[in-house]
């Protein structure tokens, strides 16, 4: 692979509104999409001679599907106040970037074609025929938005930009004219079942591996089951957690748990990706057909429960979206949600005294916490409003000394995005990548300055992938990354169990 | 025919015209927000967890501007002042409407008066606002600037009316009340009371046509109409509602 040029933002411990640099990122594109993985997933296989009608026909008709789109492409008065919120514009400086200016790109060919005013009074409303040029600049900007949906906490209408990007990405994906990256990996989900593309047998040896790792520098007797039909919990998680660092450590902090809890649980060689590409495309029936996975691995294992591993975009599509998708979980014991985020599992051991965690195994750290976006905007645990900011920290604090938050404006909903989620998580957009986890970068380099934090913890694969890459860059040590699971798996105390 | 009768029927036509568009306009807009489907739950954080917290944070949103509070002060202030003055401007004017006036709109005369001059200066900082952040002026296009400008107008040849040309009132409550009792009137000759018309006019056509239909499809957002129950609640997606359709 090309070495890509990488521009790495000078880190300050504040974010300041950068000067605008027309341009500045409209080089840096997403591959497009292979044939073979595109006619997977149904869609053509090459940018179609007609794609200009099939093109508006599609958004036409995603219009009648989606009062998201209908309402925001309408909508929006300018009013400026999201242009400072995405961390793609505070890093690249690229006004395409400020989500408005983003929405335009959708919202100016939707004033041509399919709204009277831009019909009749054409540029005098903003309204802009669909060239080849638009096409591309469509490929290039909704490819450099993370649907992380910060902008819409702060736009006075909810306008979600996310949402504007997924019908963009379905509408380029309707004609034939995709993107690389995402349409692979969900094309590895149909065939072999997750997005590494992992079979079961080698998932079955890599999960031996791990125990034997943990055996070996631990001294502590997990089991990591795989498909063990009647187990009482069924545990989906991103098959990354199977193989990737520092997600693997995460795993064997789940298995740990599970262990103290007594309970009898599984993976499943079916149901073995939590993650869900689908979304990133935003299209329903591809999002449905990746979800399928999940309903049958229950058909297959017949579990009690359903507890979810850490992901952020897979949170929110298994909490936000799944009943829908694949609901409802009548099979499931209903005095447990369904799908139990691992979190929401743990936290309520450790609240009921079932585990014993020996806080000083921590000691090297001082933990801040990254609020995934996807968590924090799209998708809730526990029983009460903001329990997922509470439910991790609570956790974390359970199982070290020392926790310290970052700035109030870049925590919770506010939080900034890794810059690597949505369907970005590629090497090409790496120069895009860095730049917008600028904003969190600043953010972690404040706290580390004021208060010596050491360890970003994190509940989110694609944040644990993008960090690690990105970190090094910002000269820092990609160690200081892990999941909150790696902190349990750190401080658990095998054995002595407390009164569950 | 008469010049003024003409010009009586002229007005009269487009005051009815304008209504219409209006009208039609913004209901057929309302009505395709209202029934166009919401396949999946897309409330943005901090949503209600119960169906009943849905109208206080609607509420929230259209009557203090919480979520642009938490984006932008400046751009709040500006938009609070210039919402409230446009209001209350819109209120004093029911006096043209109702025969005999109620009782509250006339309580409302003189905050009127100041809500009128608020108007168009909160218009020229929201102006202001929008040319002097580099980030909003590269947003901002004719629309954007037009919708200002006619506003600006309609509030000035209000206040030319109000301190300078003074028609009579007793001739435009006639006019206004008699398109209100379907019972035409004659409108008086007064230019600036006739440019005050056509420019609202004007208005009300645009609105259904235009961003002005933010009034109307907040209601409808999403990210803020909905709450966040769904492993409680299941949703269902109607245009695609069972597994393996
Ligand atoms: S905050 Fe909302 S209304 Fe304002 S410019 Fe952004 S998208 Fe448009
Ligand atoms: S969804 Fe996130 S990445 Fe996309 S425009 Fe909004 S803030 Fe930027
Ligand atoms: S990878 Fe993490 S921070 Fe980035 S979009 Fe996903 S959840 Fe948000």
């Amino acid at each position: 692979m090309a070495k890509v040029k990488v521009e790495v933002p000078v880190l300050t411990g504040s974010t300041v509104f950068p000067v605008m640099k027309e341009g500045a990122t409209s080089g840096i594109k997403s591959h497009l999409a292979k044939e073979k993985d595109m006619v997977a997933l149904g869609f053509p296989g090459a940018l179609l001679p007609d794609w200009k009608e099939r093109a508006v026909e599609r958004m036409a008709e995603l219009l009648k599907k989606y009062k998201s789109l209908q309402v925001y492409l309408d909508i929006c008065v300018k009013c400026g106040s999201c242009t400072d919120k995405c961390q793609f514009y505070l890093g690249t400086k690229d006004p395409r970037n400020m989500p408005v200016a983003r929405q335009e790109l959708l919202r100016k060919v939707y004033r041509r074609y399919l709204t009277v005013s831009g019909k009749v009074l054409g540029p005098l409303v903003d309204a802009e025929d669909l060239t080849m040029e638009t096409l591309d600049e469509w490929h290039t900007y909704f490819y450099q938005c993370s649907e992380c949906r910060r902008c819409s906490v702060y736009c006075p209408y909810g306008i979600d930009t996310a949402e504007i990007t997924m019908a963009a990405r379905e509408i380029l994906d309707a004609i034939g004219y995709g993107q690389k990256y995402i349409t692979e990996i969900i094309h590895k989900v149909y065939t072999i079942g997750n997005n590494l593309g992992m079979p079961g047998p080698a998932i079955q040896s890599t999960l031996d591996f791990i125990v034997e790792d943990i055996k070996d520098t631990t001294g502590a007797e997990v089991e990591l089951p795989m498909d063990v039909v009647g187990a009482d919990v069924l545990l989906v998680t991103p098959s990354a957690d199977f193989f990737a660092s520092p997600h693997v450590e995460s795993l064997a902090g789940y298995a740990k748990v599970f262990k103290q809890a007594g309970l009898s649980w599984t993976l499943s060689s079916h149901a073995s990706e939590a993650g869900n590409f689908g979304m990133f495309i935003g299209n329903f029936e591809v999002m449905r057909n990746v979800a399928k996975r999940i309903r049958e691995g229950i058909e297959i294992i017949k579990p009690k429960r359903l507890v979810h591993g850490e992901c952020g975009h897979a949170w929110r599509i298994a909490y936000s979206f799944w009943n829908t998708l694949i609901g409802p979980f009548d099979s499931l014991d209903p005095n447990y949600p369904a799908p139990q985020h691992i979190c929401e599992f743990t936290h309520d051991l450790i609240k009921r005294g079932a585990l014993k965690l020996d806080k000083t195994a921590n000691d090297d750290f001082v933990v801040t916490f990254h609020d995934s976006c996807n968590v924090a905007r799209g998708a809730r645990m526990g029983n009460m409003k903001g329990g997922q900011f509470v439910i991790p920290r609570e956790i974390i604090k359970a199982t070290c000394n020392k926790f310290v938050d970052m700035a109030p404006n870049t925590i919770h909903e506010h939080t900034f995005c890794c810059g690597g989620g949505g369907g970005i998580l590629t090497d090409e957009l790496i120069d895009v990548r860095i730049k917008g986890a600028m904003p969190r970068m600043n953010a972690y380099k404040a706290i580390k300055d004021s208060h010596g934090a050491n360890f970003f913890a994190l509940i989110c694969a694609i944040c644990k992938a993008q960090m690690t890459k990105v970190f090094p860059y910002y000269g820092y040590e990609m160690e200081e990354v892990g999941g909150v699971h790696q902190l349990v798996n750190r401080a658990i105390v095998m054995g002595g169990k407390e009164g569950i | 025919m008469e010049p003024s009768v003409l010009l009586t029927l002229v007005f009269t036509a487009m005051a009815y015209g304008a209504i219409a568009v209006f009208v039609a306009g913004v209901a057929a807009k309302l009505y395709r927000y209202k029934t166009t489907p919401s396949p999946l739950r897309i409330p943005t954080t901090p949503a209600p967890i119960s169906p009943i917290g849905v109208p206080f944070r609607i509420f929230g949103d259209v009557v203090f501007f919480n979520s642009l509070f938490k984006g932008n002060k400046w751009t709040w202030i500006g938009g609070i002042v210039f919402h409230y003055a446009f209001l209350m401007v819109v209120l004093r004017h029911l006096r043209y409407f109702f025969y005999p006036e109620p009782g509250w709109v006339m309580s409302l005369q003189a905050a009127g008066i100041y809500a009128g001059i608020l108007l168009p200066l909160a218009v020229l900082y929201l102006l202001m606002r929008r040319t002097s952040v580099d980030r909003t002026m590269f947003v901002s296009s004719l629309a954007d600037y037009f919708v200002l400008a006619l506003i600006f107008c309609i509030a000035v040849t209000g206040l030319l009316m109000k301190y300078y040309v003074r028609p009579f009132m007793v001739d435009v409550k006639g006019f206004v009340y008699g398109l209100v009792t379907l019972n035409p009137s004659a409108v008086p000759f007064e230019p600036v009371f006739l440019l005050h018309l056509l420019l609202v006019f004007t208005l009300l056509v645009y609105f259904p046509f235009s961003k002005l239909m933010h009034s109307g499809g907040i209601f409808f957002s999403p990210t803020r109409n909905q709450c966040d129950n769904p492993r409680e609640k299941r949703h269902i997606n109607p245009w695609s509602p069972n597994l393996g359709a």
